[in-house]
């Protein structure tokens, strides 16, 4: 009796989202991202397509953290003081799809950098690369709504990814995005009913669904990672049961996150019965970033490069195999 | 998904004799429906309504045990496909391959590493489950002895030969040991074997039709505890069939598919493999085999399997009460925060990095973190006042600041109250993260 494989078909699809533009296109990108259009759960390819493989965006920031970790320091720690340099070297050396450039420096605990400074950054960091960007404010409300109008009118006609849309906070970049032709990430804090509110409010405003990245806030491995799993799985199966206002694609913010636990920081002598310091830090990052995978994330935002390179092999062997 | 109380009626012998203690057959039937009776409860019912019935009651995915004693291994009795449907009940068992050619004396050493093996996190330990001893005849038979000896955790016989496998059970079945593998061509003696000694069979077919005619064969020959697996060795194959089986198994009922999984994570290497052993954990497997367990390796795959498997219902939580943060003395800082797992763990971690020995008061808040607490009202000025004194910190400091987490700023002037004007409230940053430069820079215990 041969085995009938228990096939749930689903007639929706998760929204198909492409960032980056090329010169054909109206931007300068050498290169674009294109995510999403799944019609089942990840990597089953027994009952639906996956027409897209995730992408790897990798962070960089205007300000390089403070108390890097040991094994960061040694990958990027020579053009961390230098975004630009620091995104070539992510593109060149490391081959990301995207550049994910957070400006922390404007938050005014931080440098206040001014809207203009931010503006000359992103600039910089456009110049030295030809991926999509995603760009982040500094996470402060008021702030951001001065920076951000700026960030977007100098890679206008660029299709960047930028964020962040909030429930509280959305107006000034939604309608940045709209002026300048970028797409908007929208997010919400582990919540769905959040970020359905956050997706129809911009939408509202005349950004159309289609143009959205959803980000539902991330929990590194060990440290609430299973919600932001759980999150993103119930996601997926509400776009793929045709919830209009749940079918955009996803990211996750992995690197960040995962290097903030002692897990992936600690040193050896602090830590020997935890073992190799270096390989251990590269898991944390790159374990919670497959975890997600498999939840339905469509852009990992990333920092070690060696997690980088087992994320994408891990992608590689997951999407269908030719032939 | 249980039977109706009306799909059980049809089975019964519809007499309403009341032998069973209950009235009618279909009140009876009512309550079997609820699990308020129990079927040996009708002397009259027939052995097939029996087998029917029996059948129809069992879990769709069945639990079974690998080893015995303390540490034994429990697997399979799933419910859900997804986690956030209800939880994911019995942890995915992580077992580590042994060579059967090893010398004895390192054999024995390697097994009892791998019983030893304990890393600490977030209040919990988190052990290895299982040593997989591979290996080929007359040595596979003496290192098995060797394993049933010095091995604290449950074992995994891995050799294809019944003739070989019958020996070394002989030697060490009491230990229940998984027997690996029933395949097409063994199957009958293995099946055969696994009955005799009471241990549950690994099967391995070479896709899932040959697996479920397997399954069938073994239960047919009475070898009624099964491990599946699919054969599969690529992520992307092992996912689909992982996910065939434990659907087959909840939606369509698919006996055959009843039991939980076992899988083998390959990986290009070290990494790699982790990689591989996250995504079974994540997708179903009930048992991933290592090839390589160092712990870095270990620490991510048991995170994993923590939080794959922690109850969404239910947030791990610490108990309330005072806590010590490396070796705090009299003029340490004290900190306040919730008793929700992640929270606290959070907390510890980041005042360790600041290397500032401190005290934490950890208040009962059912598990919610410090904004979703106070939203609730469960991390009040008054719940706070309570626990602050009722700890005893007051006893261990000589100063009276208390460090109130920034996003309760609000609370500082009522806390102050109900604490009787004894204390001093200080707002300290918003998130965790910022404890170490506030523990540097902002804090005194003068002034």
């Amino acid at each position: 009796m041969p085995f009938e494989m228990p096939v749930e078909k689903s007639s929706s699809a998760v929204n198909t989202v492409t960032i980056g533009a090329t010169a054909d296109e109206g931007g300068t990108r050498l290169s674009t991202v294109t995510v999403g259009g799944e019609t089942a759960l990840p990597f089953l390819h027994f009952e639906g397509e996956m027409p897209h493989r995730p992408a790897i965006a990798m962070e960089v920031l205007d300000v390089p953290p403070e108390e890097w970790p040991g094994p960061m320091q040694e990958a990027v720690g020579d053009v961390c003081g230098d975004v630009a340099g620091w995104a070539r070297k992510c593109v060149d050396e490391f081959g990301a799809d995207m550049i994910s450039l957070h400006l922390v420096g404007a938050h005014p605990d931080q440098q206040d950098r001014s809207a203009e400074e931010c503006a000359q950054t992103v600039k910089a960091v456009m110049e030295a690369v030809g991926v999509p960007l995603i760009i982040w404010g500094c996470g402060e409300a008021d702030k951001d709504n001065e920076i951000m109008p700026r960030c977007s009118e100098v890679a206008a006609g660029e299709n960047c990814l930028l964020g962040t849309a909030t429930e509280d906070n959305y107006r000034t970049i939604t309608a940045a995005c709209i002026a300048d032709n970028h797409k908007l990430l929208a997010e919400a804090p582990l919540d769905i009913n959040i970020q359905k509110q956050v997706n129809i409010l911009v939408s509202e405003m005349g950004l159309d669904l289609s143009r959205i990245v959803m980000y539902q806030a991330t929990g590194g491995l060990g440290y609430g990672m299973e919600y932001a799993y759980s999150i993103m799985e119930r996601t997926r199966l509400a776009a793929l049961s045709a919830d209009r206002t749940l079918s955009m694609p996803m990211l996750a913010l992995v690197g960040p996150e995962c290097w903030k636990a002692k897990e992936a920081r600690a040193d050896e002598a602090t830590a020997p019965e935890w073992g190799d310091a270096a390989e251990r830090g590269i898991a944390w990052e790159a374990t919670t970033a497959t975890c997600f995978l498999h939840a339905g994330t469509h852009i990992l935002v990333m920092w070690h490069p060696r997690a980088v390179e087992i994320v994408r092999n891990t992608i590689d062997s997951l999407v269908k195999q030719e032939g | 998904m249980g039977l109706t109380g009306l799909d059980i009626f049809k089975q019964l012998p519809k007499t309403n004799c009341g032998d069973c203690g209950v009235p009618t057959c279909l009140a009876f039937a009512m309550k079997l429906a609820q699990k308020q009776a129990s079927l040996d409860q009708c002397p009259h019912v027939s052995d097939d309504a029996k087998a029917a019935l029996d059948g129809a009651s069992a879990p769709p995915i069945k639990l079974i045990t690998v080893g015995a004693g303390e540490r034994k291994l429990e697997i399979g009795n799933e419910t859900v496909l997804f986690r956030h449907e209800e939880t994911f009940y019995h942890p995915t068992g992580i077992a580590v391959l042994v060579d059967a050619g090893l010398p004895a004396e390192e054999l024995a050493k390697r097994v009892e590493e791998v019983g030893e093996v304990a890393l600490e996190r977030v209040g919990q330990t988190l052990r290895l489950d299982a040593v997989a001893l591979r290996g080929e005849g007359e040595a596979f038979v003496g290192a098995a002895k060797v394993v049933a000896e010095k091995s604290a955790v449950p074992f995994i016989l891995m050799n294809e030969d019944p003739e070989v496998m019958g020996k070394a059970l002989e030697a060490c079945a009491e230990k229940k040991p998984l027997i690996y593998a029933g395949t097409a061509e063994n199957i009958e003696a293995m099946a055969a074997l696994a009955k005799e000694h009471g241990c549950a069979l690994a099967v391995r077919g070479s896709d899932l039709s040959s697996l479920a005619e397997l399954s069938e064969k073994a239960q047919g020959a009475g070898a009624t505890d099964l491990v599946l697996d699919s054969g599969a060795r690529t992520p992307a194959e092992v996912l689909a069939n992982e996910t065939a089986i434990r659907r087959a198994a909840l939606r369509k009922r698919f006996r055959p598919f009843g039991f939980p999984t076992i899988a083998f994570p390959r990986g290009n290497d070290a990494q790699g493999e982790v990689q591989e052993a996250a995504s079974y954990i994540a997708k179903y497997a009930g048992i991933v085999v290592l090839e390589k367990a160092d712990p870095w390796q270990l620490l991510a795959l048991f995170t994993v399997r923590q939080n794959i498997y922690t109850d969404p219902q239910k947030p791990l939580q610490i108990e309330e009460g005072l806590y010590e943060i490396g070796s705090p003395d009299e003029n340490s800082p004290v900190l306040v925060t919730t008793n929700f797992s992640l929270t606290y763990f959070t907390v510890e971690g980041d005042v360790e990095a600041s290397r500032v020995p401190a005290w934490a008061v950890v208040v009962d808040t059912e598990g919610t973190s410090v904004l979703t607490a106070w939203a609730a009202e469960k991390f009040t000025a008054e719940t706070i006042a309570e626990r602050v004194k009722a700890c005893g910190v007051g006893s261990k400091v000589k100063h009276r600041k208390l460090i109130l987490p920034g996003h309760v700023a609000v609370l500082s002037g009522k806390l102050e109250e109900e604490l009787g004007l004894e204390w001093t409230v200080v707002v300290g940053p918003r998130e965790s993260s910022g404890i170490p430069s506030f523990l540097r820079t902002a804090w005194s215990p003068e002034g």
